[in-house]
C-alpha cells in the first residue's frame, strides 16, 4: 500500500490508512462544555466498566477538582475553573453585582502544588505557582475555594458575581496521533473507527508515548510499568454501544457518534450560542487542517484552550519527523567522515 | 458601556492599575500594558492581584519577541523576560518524560560505543593494535551497558522483546533497536577476536584462533558502518517527542550527540594507546569538540524562549561544565600530545564532558516539559499570528 501523502500530516481519514479495509465510519466525541454541570458521572462510569484503578482521594484545592489531570487511572478529567467574570445571564437581582473570583491567588497558588497519590507517573505533578496565582484574581483573600456562593456570609452587598468552567477532559484520539507513530512495540494501533487503543498485553512500559502526546494524556501506571489511557470503549462501540463516560452523561455535554454528524452538530451549537450572545464560544481540536489533523474527541469551549490546561495550538511531533531523519543523516555523515579525517589527515603521528 | 460588562470590567481594572502607580507593570507605559492583554479577549487575570499576594509582578506581559535580548559571541548572560500565560493551575499541560537517568547514561553509553568503534577500525585499518584494542573492547562494553540501561528502564523488561515484532520508520526508538540488533552483536565478535592470540595454537581452540582474527576484522568494519546511525539517531529519539525544547532543537541534536561521541570515543584512546599511536584519537577529539561546541551553542541561542531551559538551572551547570571539560580536554590532548599522563588525564576530561553533556540535554528537555510555560507561550504565539493573519 502506498502510503497517503499526508500519512504524517494534514487532513486524513485514519482507518483507511491504517490499512482498514471496509473500516465503518470514523467515531468520536464531542464535548460540549457549555452545558457540563460538572457531576463526574462520567469520570465514575469510566472508571466502573473499564476497571480502571483508584486514583488517589485527596482535596487538591482546584476548585471542585480532586482529579488534577488525565493519568493512566483517570481516563475522563473533569476541570472546573473559576473566573471572576459575569456567569452568561445577567438577570436582574444579580445584573448589578460586581464581579469577583471566588479564589485568590493565594489559594490557587497553594493549588498548584497539591498533588494527589495517583499510583502513575508522571500523574498530577505541581506546578508553578506563580501563573496559577495569575488565573484567579479575586479582590480578597477568601481562603480555599468556597463551597458557598461568594458573599453569601457576609450579605448581599458585597456579593460578587463569577463564572464557573466545567469541562470532561479525555484522550484526543488524533487524527495524526504521535502515541502511536512513535510505539516501538505495536502495542497501540488504530482501530477500524479510527480511534487509538492501546494493547496492554504487548505494551513493554518504554514511555515513549508519554513524551510524544502533545496533550499530556498518555500516563504510565506504577508497579503494572504500562501505559494506559481511554479506548472509546473500544469494547462497547465494537457492540453498538455507547462508550460509558456519554452514557452516564446526564446532561449530553458528552455526546458519542460519527465525526462528520458531530462536527455538523458542534457547528450548529456554536452558531446558536453566538446567537444567544455567547460570543465566547469556539470549538478546539475540530479542524482537520488543525496541528494534528483534527480530534477524533473535540469540544466546544467557552474559552481560550490554555484556561482548561489544553495547548493552544498542538502540532504532531512526526510532522517535522523527514526533517529531522534528514538532520540525523547528516550528522552521521559528518561524523563518519571527521572519524575518516583523523585518520587519513595528519601524516604519521 | 454599562459597568458589569466584559470590557467595562477590563476597563476598571486599567484604570485601578494606573491608580497603584503603575507598580506591576515595570517600566511600561499602562496603556501598552492594558492594551496588550494580548492573550484573550475577555479580562485579564490580573497579575496585580498576584502581586498583591506577594507572588513575583509579572513584568513581560507586554514583551514582544523582538524585545527579547539576545547573546551575541559570548556577551551579558541571555535572559527571556519571565512570558506571561493563561494555565489551568500551573500545572503542566504536558506530561514529563517517564524516562529516568538510565536513558541519559543511555545517550552516553550508546555515542561512546559509536565513538570507540569508529576509533577501533580506524586503527585497525591503518595499523595500530593498541589503539584499536581499547576501541573494540571499549564498544562492546559500552554497548552491553547501552542494552542494561535500555531494559532496565522499561516499565516491563520482561518484555523487552516485544520491541522487536514490528520495524518502524515512525518510531526513532524501533529504528534504533534495529541500529543495536546490528551494532551489538558486530561489536561483541571485534572485541571477542581480541582474545585470539592468547587462544593456543593446536586443535579446535587453534582454528578458532585462525578464524577469529579475520572475522573480528570485518565484524569491526560492520560495527563502524552503523556507529554514525547509533550515535545519531539519539537526536531523533528526543526530537521526536513534544516536549518543546527537545523537539525545536531537532536540527542541533543529532550533530551534538555525533560531537560527542567522536570526542568520547577518542577519550578512550587517549587514556589507552601509547602516545605514538594517538594522533588519530587528538584529531578525532578535535573535530568532536568542534561539532559538539557549535550545535550546543547554536541550541542554547537559537530557538528563543526554549532555549532557557538548556542555560538555566542543572541543564545549564551540566552543559556548561561539559563545554569547559570539553576545552580543556582537546586543549591538553593537542598540548600534551608527548605526555602520557597529560593525555590519558585529557581523555578522561572528554569522557567526564561527554556524561555532563548528555544528561545536561536530558534533563533540558524535562525541564521544559514540566513548566505550562514552553508549552503555552510558544504555541499561543503561532495561534495569535495566524488568527493575525486570518483576520488581515
Amino acid at each position: 500500500m502506498i502510503p497517503d501523502r499526508n500519512s504524517l500530516y494534514g487532513p486524513l481519514d485514519p482507518a483507511p490508512e491504517a490499512g482498514w479495509a471496509e473500516a465503518p465510519p470514523r467515531m468520536g466525541f464531542f464535548t460540549d462544555t457549555s452545558i457540563c454541570i460538572g457531576c463526574k458521572a462520567c469520570e465514575v462510569a469510566c472508571k466502573e466498566w473499564n476497571d480502571v484503578p483508584t486514583s488517589g482521594l485527596d482535596l487538591l484545592g482546584m476548585s471542585y477538582d480532586n482529579t488534577g489531570a488525565l493519568t493512566a487511572n483517570s481516563w475522563r478529567h473533569v476541570a472546573f475553573i473559576e473566573q471572576p467574570r459575569p456567569a452568561d445571564h445577567r438577570t436582574p437581582p444579580f445584573g448589578g453585582n460586581p464581579t469577583g473570583g471566588s479564589v485568590s491567588a493565594d489559594s490557587a497558588a497553594i493549588a498548584s502544588g497539591t498533588g494527589n497519590p495517583t499510583g502513575t507517573d508522571p500523574g498530577v505533578p505541581p506546578g508553578s505557582p506563580e501563573p496559577a496565582a495569575r488565573m484567579a484574581a479575586g479582590p480578597e483573600f477568601l481562603g480555599m475555594p468556597g463551597a458557598e456562593p461568594p458573599g453569601r456570609a457576609t450579605g448581599a452587598e458585597t456579593r460578587t458575581d463569577f463564572r464557573w468552567l466545567m469541562m470532561s477532559d479525555v484522550c484526543k484520539h488524533c487524527t495524526h496521533a504521535a502515541c502511536l507513530d512513535v510505539c516501538p512495540t505495536g502495542s497501540l494501533f488504530r482501530t477500524e473507527f479510527g480511534t487509538v487503543v492501546v494493547q496492554e498485553d504487548i505494551c513493554n512500559g518504554c514511555g515513549y508515548c508519554i513524551s510524544a502526546c502533545p496533550y499530556g494524556v498518555i500516563d504510565q501506571r506504577k508497579g503494572d510499568g504500562r501505559a494506559w489511557k481511554c479506548t472509546l470503549c473500544y469494547d462497547r462501540i465494537g457492540a453498538d454501544k455507547t462508550p460509558a463516560c456519554a452514557q452516564a452523561c446526564p446532561t449530553e455535554s458528552i455526546q458519542y457518534g460519527p465525526l462528520d454528524e458531530l462536527r455538523e452538530r458542534a457547528a450548529a451549537r456554536v452558531a446558536t450560542l453566538h446567537e444567544r450572545g455567547v460570543p465566547e464560544a469556539r470549538l478546539y481540536g475540530h479542524d482537520p487542517t488543525d496541528g494534528v489533523g483534527g480530534d477524533g474527541a473535540f469540544f466546544l469551549l467557552l474559552d481560550e484552550p490554555e484556561v482548561y490546561g489544553l495547548p493552544p495550538d498542538p502540532v504532531v511531533t512526526t510532522r517535522d519527523l523527514p526533517k529531522m531523519w534528514k538532520r540525523a543523516g547528516l550528522a552521521a555523515l559528518a561524523m563518519a567522515a571527521a572519524a575518516v579525517v583523523a585518520f587519513v589527515g595528519g601524516g604519521s603521528s | 458601556m454599562s459597568p458589569d460588562r466584559p470590557v467595562g470590567d477590563r476597563f476598571r481594572r486599567f484604570r485601578d492599575r494606573v491608580e497603584r502607580g503603575r507598580s506591576d507593570v515595570e517600566g511600561q507605559p499602562a496603556e501598552e500594558g492594558a492594551r496588550s492583554t494580548a492573550f484573550r479577549s475577555y479580562a485579564p487575570r490580573g497579575d496585580a492581584e498576584a502581586a498583591e499576594a506577594g507572588y513575583a509582578p509579572v513584568p513581560a506581559r507586554d514583551a514582544r519577541p523582538g524585545r527579547r535580548r539576545v547573546r551575541r559571541g559570548g556577551g551579558e548572560e541571555l535572559r527571556v523576560p519571565e512570558a506571561e500565560f493563561v494555565s489551568y493551575y500551573g500545572r503542566p499541560i504536558l506530561k514529563a518524560p517517564v524516562w529516568k537517568k538510565d536513558i541519559a547514561a543511555y545517550l552516553f553509553t550508546g555515542g561512546l560505543a559509536a565513538g570507540s568503534s569508529l576509533l577501533a577500525a580506524g586503527a585497525q585499518l591503518t595499523g595500530r593494535p593498541a589503539l584499536r584494542r581499547a576501541g573494540r573492547v571499549t564498544a562492546l562494553a559500552a554497548v552491553s551497558a547501552s542494552a542494561g540501561f535500555l531494559i532496565r528502564d522499561l516499565g516491563r523488561p520482561e518484555r523487552f522483546h516485544h520491541m522487536l515484532r514490528v520495524a518502524k520508520l515512525t518510531s526513532p526508538m524501533s529504528v534504533g533497536t534495529w541500529i543495536l540488533t546490528v551494532f551489538g552483536p558486530a561489536a561483541g565478535v571485534a572485541a571477542v577476536a581480541e582474545a585470539a592470540p592468547w587462544l593456543p595454537e593446536r586443535g579446535l581452540p587453534g582454528l578458532a584462533r585462525r578464524v577469529l582474527s579475520p572475522a573480528g576484522d570485518v565484524a569491526g568494519l560492520a560495527a563502524a558502518a552503523v556507529a554514525p546511525a547509533l550515535a545519531t539517531y539519539t537526536g531523533v529519539l528526543l526530537s521526536d517527542t513534544a516536549v518543546p525544547s527537545w523537539h525545536e532543537a531537532y536540527p542541533e541534536l543529532p550533530v551534538i550527540f555525533a560531537g560527542s561521541a567522536l570526542a568520547s570515543g577518542a577519550g578512550v584512546g587517549l587514556i589507552a594507546a601509547p602516545t605514538a599511536q594517538a594522533g588519530p584519537a587528538r584529531r578525532m577529539a578535535l573535530l568532536g569538540a568542534a561539532l559538539e561546541l557549535s550545535g550546543s551553542h547554536r541550541v542554547e541561542t537559537r530557538i528563543g524562549l526554549l532555549s532557557e531551559p538548556f542555560r538555566l538551572g542543572l541543564p545549564g551547570r551540566l552543559l556548561r561544565t561539559g563545554r569547559a571539560l570539553t576545552a580543556a580536554g582537546v586543549v591538553g590532548a593537542l598540548v600534551g600530545r608527548r605526555s602520557r599522563v597529560v593525555s590519558a588525564l585529557s581523555g578522561a576530561a572528554l569522557l567526564a564532558a561527554s556524561v555532563a553533556t548528555r544528561f545536561g540535554v536530558f534533563y533540558a528537555g524535562v525541564a521544559s516539559a514540566r513548566d505550562p510555560k514552553y508549552t503555552v507561550v510558544p504555541q499561543r504565539e503561532r495561534a495569535d499570528r495566524r488568527r493575525t493573519t486570518d483576520a488581515g
